[in-house]
């Protein structure tokens, strides 16, 4: 199953790790929140996306299946 | 104060007629008794009506229930129905009319609502008007009991998540919507949230069937609904019409250069084209309807509008927070005649950057009504750029609630 990037915009204060962990998904918008392709994370870079969750400060970016 | 002529494109259905308040005798004498005990029996009706939310998404009623009924066989736990007469649109009021007039229908919806969900608790949730509803409620012996709760008057009180929160004894702010309310809501239990009006039109339909309920409307969007019309120099009214008729025969446009249809998250549409346009859920939101005269100017009133909605943004989603004001400031830029900088390109890319990225539909309701209003109003835009307003009449058309701002 694919997995998507899911950010909770309630919990997002654009930290902006995810952006530097995941620069071919996430660039940041100028007011330095996450601009997320929506593409599906192919399996190469699960590990980093994964990453990416884990490191985020208010745990906002999510994995998401489907 | 809100007139009535409910009686002019259809008769109507939910309001009770000559704008006076039906007691629980009078609602029984014209609509007759409620049947309760067969909840398959209901839902299926319910499915065949083709009923829709009338609190501005205009989501499939049976879908919702349906999903409700699942995740509570599935977390095994009892739902809990809610009934949201928020009504937060400062332009709306046909909730609050209809909570008025005619609040036994909407309690007998609420009543069936719980029984088709297998709901042991309710609530109606209002702005407004809570002492008023206990009193009506007190009347009834109903199987489920309901608790009256008063919302804080504020924009988003009333989308979904916020009322979930604020239910659970939380603020009323919209919350991250995964998982859905209809999974976890009140208090973690599934939830069923619909407007007050859709549950008056399932008290109708439990009582007099699909078919009844499909003879008005059109087979795609079955129905009547309700609408609150602006019109200036006239008094606020709330009418009930059938979908598929035009704009133009509830609103009158004579002397009107454009109509906003479907409130604040709504859309300008030119006066000509409006008037031809049939009511359909997709652009109506929850029935907001106004003219604006040729005199006036469109710009002034959606920069105005636009203040209001970035003020009322929870603050909680940044590009909502970063871009709504941004937005709204610039728009002012433009409702004023004189140079507009880079004003409308910034407001088209801010525009992009907010849209669908928030948990509410906040920023994407009010992108809706910015480039609606860029389009519409094209030719205003180029008249104040070369420095002057068409408009001779400066009487805020729209009303805006200027003690929150």
């Amino acid at each position: 199953m694919d997995q998507h990037i899911d950010i909770d915009w309630t919990s997002c204060q654009g930290h902006g790790l995810c952006a530097e962990l995941l620069p071919e998904h996430i660039t940041l918008d100028e007011w330095g929140y996450p601009l997320v392709d929506g593409r599906p994370v192919p399996p190469r870079t699960r590990k980093r996306a994964r990453r990416a969750a884990a490191d985020c400060p208010v745990l906002a970016l999510k994995l998401r299946e489907g | 104060m809100t007139t009535l002529f409910t009686d002019v494109y259809m008769s109507p259905r939910l309001l009770a007629p000559g704008g006076t308040p039906a007691d629980l005798t009078t609602h029984e004498q014209r609509y007759g008794p409620l049947g309760y005990g067969d909840p398959a029996a209901l839902l299926r009706t319910l499915a065949e009506s083709g009923l829709t939310g009338r609190g501005g998404a205009g989501f499939p009623a049976y879908r919702k229930f349906v999903a409700v009924t699942d995740s509570a066989r599935r977390t095994e736990r009892a739902p809990i129905v809610v009934a949201n007469g928020a009504e937060s649109e400062p332009a709306s009021r046909k909730d609050r009319t209809l909570l008025r007039l005619s609040p036994h229908l909407v309690l007998d919806g609420l009543q069936l609502a719980a029984e088709a969900v297998g709901a042991a608790e309710a609530y109606l949730a209002v702005e407004e008007g809570a002492s008023y509803l206990e009193s009506a409620l007190a009347q009834r012996r109903d199987p489920v009991r309901v608790q009256v709760v008063r919302l804080p008057a504020r924009f988003l009180s009333g989308q979904a998540s916020a009322l979930v929160q604020y239910l659970s004894g939380g603020p009323a702010r919209p919350a991250h919507p995964v998982p859905p309310v209809r999974e976890r809501g009140v208090r973690r239990a599934p939830t069923l949230v619909q407007n007050v009006e859709t549950l008056a039109h399932l008290a109708l339909v439990a009582r007099y069937g699909a078919d009844w309920f499909r003879s008005a409307g059109t087979p795609g969007e079955p129905g009547s609904t309700l609408c609150t019309l602006h019109v200036p120099g006239r008094e606020v009214r709330v009418v009930e019409a059938p979908f598929g008729m035009p704009v133009g025969r509830l609103l009158p446009l004579e002397g009107a250069s454009a109509a906003l249809v479907g409130g604040y998250h709504g859309t300008w549409i030119p006066a000509a084209e409006a008037a031809q346009v049939p009511l359909a859920s997709s652009y109506l939101g929850a029935g907001v309807l106004a003219a604006l005269p040729a005199d006036r100017c469109g710009l002034t009133e959606t920069a105005r509008v636009l203040r209001y909605l970035a003020l009322q943004s929870a603050g909680q989603c940044g590009p909502c927070l970063n871009g709504l004001p941004r937005m709204a400031a610039a728009f002012q830029t433009l409702a004023v005649p004189g140079p507009q900088g880079t004003a409308r390109t910034d407001i088209s890319r801010w525009a992009g950057l907010v849209e669908g990225r928030g948990a509410c539909h906040h920023p994407d309701g009010t992108i809706r009504l910015v480039r609606s209003a860029l389009t519409t109003f094209t030719t205003e835009l180029d008249a104040h750029a070369h420095g002057h307003c068409t408009a001779t009449d400066r009487t805020p058309v729209l009303p805006v609630p200027t003690e929150e701002i």
